[in-house]
C-alpha cells in the first residue's frame, strides 16, 4: 500500500476542549479509507482537518502536520483555496447551490476557469454521468437544483465537488441523510471512484464500514485506538475497545 | 356508566365551543391594526374632502406654488423635498449598510458582531431631536465645505452646483436621515445573511472557492431579496422621519435642483404649519391631503417590501 495523506503529531482544540489528540497515521492511495467510532470520538474533527476546514472556525486551534503526496497542507506558502480543490468534500446532508443544475456543476469549473464553452458543458455532463445522475436530470439542467429529491441532490454534490478535479474525497457521512437506496447508489458510487481517487470518508454505520472500507480507522475519546487494512481490523481486531465496538457493545 | 359518558361529550363539546370562541375573538383582535389603518385612512380622506372640491388632485399634486393666502396649494415642491432627501439617504446608507453588514456575518469574529449589535440597537433608538441637534451642530456647518471642496470637479453639473451658502440643505438632510435609518437597514441585513445556512457557504468553499466568491456567487443571490426587503424598510422609515430631517434642511418651498439646495420634505410641512394660520380657509384641508399622501407613499413602499419579503422566504426553502 502507498501512502497518499500523512498526518503526523495532529491536535486540535475547540476553545479550551482538546478534540484530536496526537493523531498519527499513513492514509492509503486509491483505497477507500473510513474512520469509524462512537458519537464525539473526533471523527468529524479529523476529516476537516484533511481540507482545512477548521480555518473557517474562529476558535479552533490546529498542531501538527497533514502531507497530501508530501506537501504539507498546513505550511504558511500553501493556498486554502488550492488544498479544497484537491481534497473536495460531500457533506452530511446535500446543500445545492441557488442557481441551475448546470451551474451547480460549472460553478468550481468557472471559479478554477477549468473549462469554458463546450468544454464545460461536456465536462458537466462527463461528471453528471459519473455520479450517476445525468440520465435523471438531462432534459431540465436549467431549472432550480433544489427542486431535485435528496438523494439526487446529494449526487449532484458528488458531480459538482469530482468537477474541480479533486485527488482526494473526503465524505461527512455522506448518506446518512438519504433514504436507504439512495445511499446505495452514493456507496457504489464512491466503490467505482476509488479506481481513480483516495476516499475517505466518516461513518456510524458498521455495515458501511465493513462493506466499503479497504482501510479502517477506529476513533474513541478523540484518539486512534486502531487501524489497519479493513480485513485485520475487522476480523482480528488487536484493541479490546475496538472489539467490542465492532461487535456492537457500545455506540 | 351512561352518566360518565354523557358528562365527558359534555365537557368535549364545552372544550371546542370555547376554542372556537377563542378562535373568533383573536381573529377581531388581529384584524384591529388593519381597522386603525383604515380609519386613518379615511379620516384624512374626509378632511381632505374641501380641497378636492376647490383644486383637482392633479393641480395638488404638480402644483408649485404654495401660498393658503392666495388659496393655492401645490404640493409638488414638498413632494420633491421628501423624495429627493430620502433617496439621497438611501443612495448614502444602502452601500455602506450592505457591506457593513457583509464585513459583520461574513468576515468578522463572531465576537465582533456580539459587541457591535447591542450599539446598533443603540443607534436605533436615540430620539430623532438628538440627531437633528447633532446635524445643526456638525453636518451644517461641514456641507458648505464639502460644497466649496467638490466645486472645482464637479461645480459644472447643476446636482453639484452650489446655489445655497448656508449648510441647510438636502445633503445635511439626507446625510443625517442615512445615519438615522443606517441602524434598521443593518440589523436586518443582518438576520438576512444570518439566515443563509452555513451548508450553502461550505458547499462553495470546499470547492475551493474563496470568501469574496462565495459571498458574490452563493450568499448574495440566496440574500437579494431579504436585503432589498431591508433597503425599502429603510426607505418608509425614511419618508417619515420629520423631526430631525426638519433641522437641516432649510425649509424653503422650492424644487431643489442641487444636493446643496434647500428643499422642504412634506412632514415638515404639516409639522411646522398644523395649528397655524387655521383661520385660512382649506388650509387644513391642505395638511390632511399632504399627510394622506405620505400614508399612500409609505402604504405602498411597506406593500412592496412585505411582497419582496414574501418572495424571499419561498426562496428560502430549499
Amino acid at each position: 500500500m502507498e501512502t497518499q495523506i500523512k498526518i503526523r503529531d495532529l491536535n486540535v482544540y475547540y476553545n479550551k476542549v482538546h478534540a484530536l489528540k496526537d493523531i498519527n497515521l499513513d492514509l492509503p492511495r486509491g483505497q477507500i479509507t473510513v474512520i469509524v467510532g462512537p458519537s464525539g470520538c473526533g471523527k468529524s474533527t479529523l476529516l476537516k482537518t484533511l481540507n482545512r476546514f477548521h480555518d473557517l472556525a474562529d476558535d479552533t486551534q490546529v498542531t501538527g502536520h497533514v502531507e497530501l503526496d508530501g506537501v504539507d497542507l498546513y505550511a504558511p506558502d500553501v493556498e486554502v483555496t488550492e488544498v479544497r480543490t484537491k481534497v473536495g468534500l460531500i457533506a452530511q446532508r446535500p446543500f445545492p447551490l441557488p442557481m441551475s443544475i448546470f451551474e451547480n456543476v460549472a460553478y468550481g469549473m468557472r471559479i478554477h476557469k477549468l473549462a469554458r464553452g463546450k468544454e464545460l458543458r461536456d465536462k458537466v455532463k462527463h461528471y453528471l454521468e459519473v455520479a450517476g445522475l445525468w440520465d435523471e436530470v438531462k432534459g431540465r439542467l436549467n431549472t432550480p437544483a433544489r427542486d431535485l429529491s435528496i438523494g439526487q441532490q446529494q449526487r449532484l454534490c458528488l458531480a459538482r465537488g469530482l468537477a474541480v478535479e479533486p485527488e482526494v474525497i473526503l465524505g461527512d457521512e455522506p448518506t446518512s441523510s438519504l433514504d436507504p437506496i439512495s445511499a446505495k447508489f452514493i456507496e457504489e458510487r464512491l466503490e467505482e471512484l476509488k479506481k481513480d481517487y483516495t476516499v475517505v470518508l466518516v461513518s456510524h454505520v458498521l455495515r458501511q464500514a465493513r462493506h466499503l472500507a479497504d482501510y479502517l480507522v477506529f476513533m474513541y475519546l478523540g484518539e486512534v485506538v486502531e487501524a489497519g487494512p479493513a480485513e485485520q481490523v475487522l476480523n482480528a481486531p488487536k484493541n479490546d475497545r475496538t472489539r467490542a465496538y465492532l461487535q456492537g457493545e457500545f455506540y | 356508566m351512561q352518566n360518565t359518558q354523557d358528562s365527558k361529550l359534555h365537557t368535549q363539546a364545552r372544550r371546542i365551543r370555547k376554542d372556537e370562541l377563542a378562535a373568533r375573538n383573536y381573529r377581531l383582535a388581529a384584524s384591529f391594526p388593519l381597522f386603525l389603518l383604515l380609519i386613518m385612512v379615511v379620516g384624512f380622506f374626509l378632511r381632505t374632502q374641501p380641497l378636492l372640491e376647490h383644486s383637482s388632485v392633479w393641480e395638488i399634486l404638480s402644483g408649485m406654488q404654495w401660498r393658503p393666502s392666495a388659496g393655492e396649494f401645490g404640493l409638488l415642491t414638498f413632494i420633491s423635498g421628501t423624495l429627493s432627501v430620502t433617496l439621497l439617504a438611501l443612495l448614502l446608507a444602502a452601500p455602506l449598510c450592505m457591506l457593513t453588514s457583509l464585513f459583520l456575518v461574513e468576515y468578522a469574529k463572531r465576537r465582533a458582531l456580539t459587541a457591535i449589535l447591542p450599539a446598533i440597537d443603540l443607534l436605533a433608538g436615540i430620539p430623532s431631536v438628538v440627531y437633528g441637534v447633532w446635524g445643526l451642530l456638525v453636518i451644517v456647518p461641514l456641507v458648505p465645505q464639502i460644497s466649496s471642496f467638490v466645486q472645482p470637479w464637479l461645480g459644472s453639473i447643476p446636482l453639484f452646483a452650489a446655489n445655497n451658502p448656508t449648510g441647510y440643505s438636502i445633503l445635511s438632510g439626507g446625510i443625517v436621515l442615512a445615519v438615522m435609518i443606517s441602524p434598521i437597514i443593518i440589523s436586518v441585513s443582518i438576520e438576512v445573511l444570518r439566515s443563509v445556512p452555513d451548508g450553502l457557504r461550505h458547499g462553495s468553499l470546499a470547492l475551493g472557492a474563496t470568501r469574496w466568491q462565495t459571498i458574490k456567487k452563493v450568499v448574495l443571490p440566496r440574500a437579494m431579496p431579504g436585503l432589498i426587503a431591508a433597503i425599502v424598510m429603510g426607505l418608509s422609515r425614511a419618508f417619515g422621519e420629520t423631526l430631525a430631517v426638519m433641522m437641516v434642511v432649510g425649509n424653503t418651498p422650492l424644487i431643489p435642483r442641487s444636493i446643496f439646495d434647500p428643499g422642504y420634505p412634506l412632514t415638515a410641512l404639516i409639522a411646522n404649519n398644523y395649528g397655524e394660520m387655521m383661520s385660512i380657509p382649506l388650509y387644513d384641508s391642505a395638511l390632511m391631503g399632504a399627510a394622506l399622501l405620505l400614508l399612500v407613499i409609505v402604504i405602498i413602499f411597506n406593500l412592496g417590501a412585505a411582497l419582496v419579503l414574501i418572495r424571499a422566504n419561498r426562496r428560502a426553502q430549499v
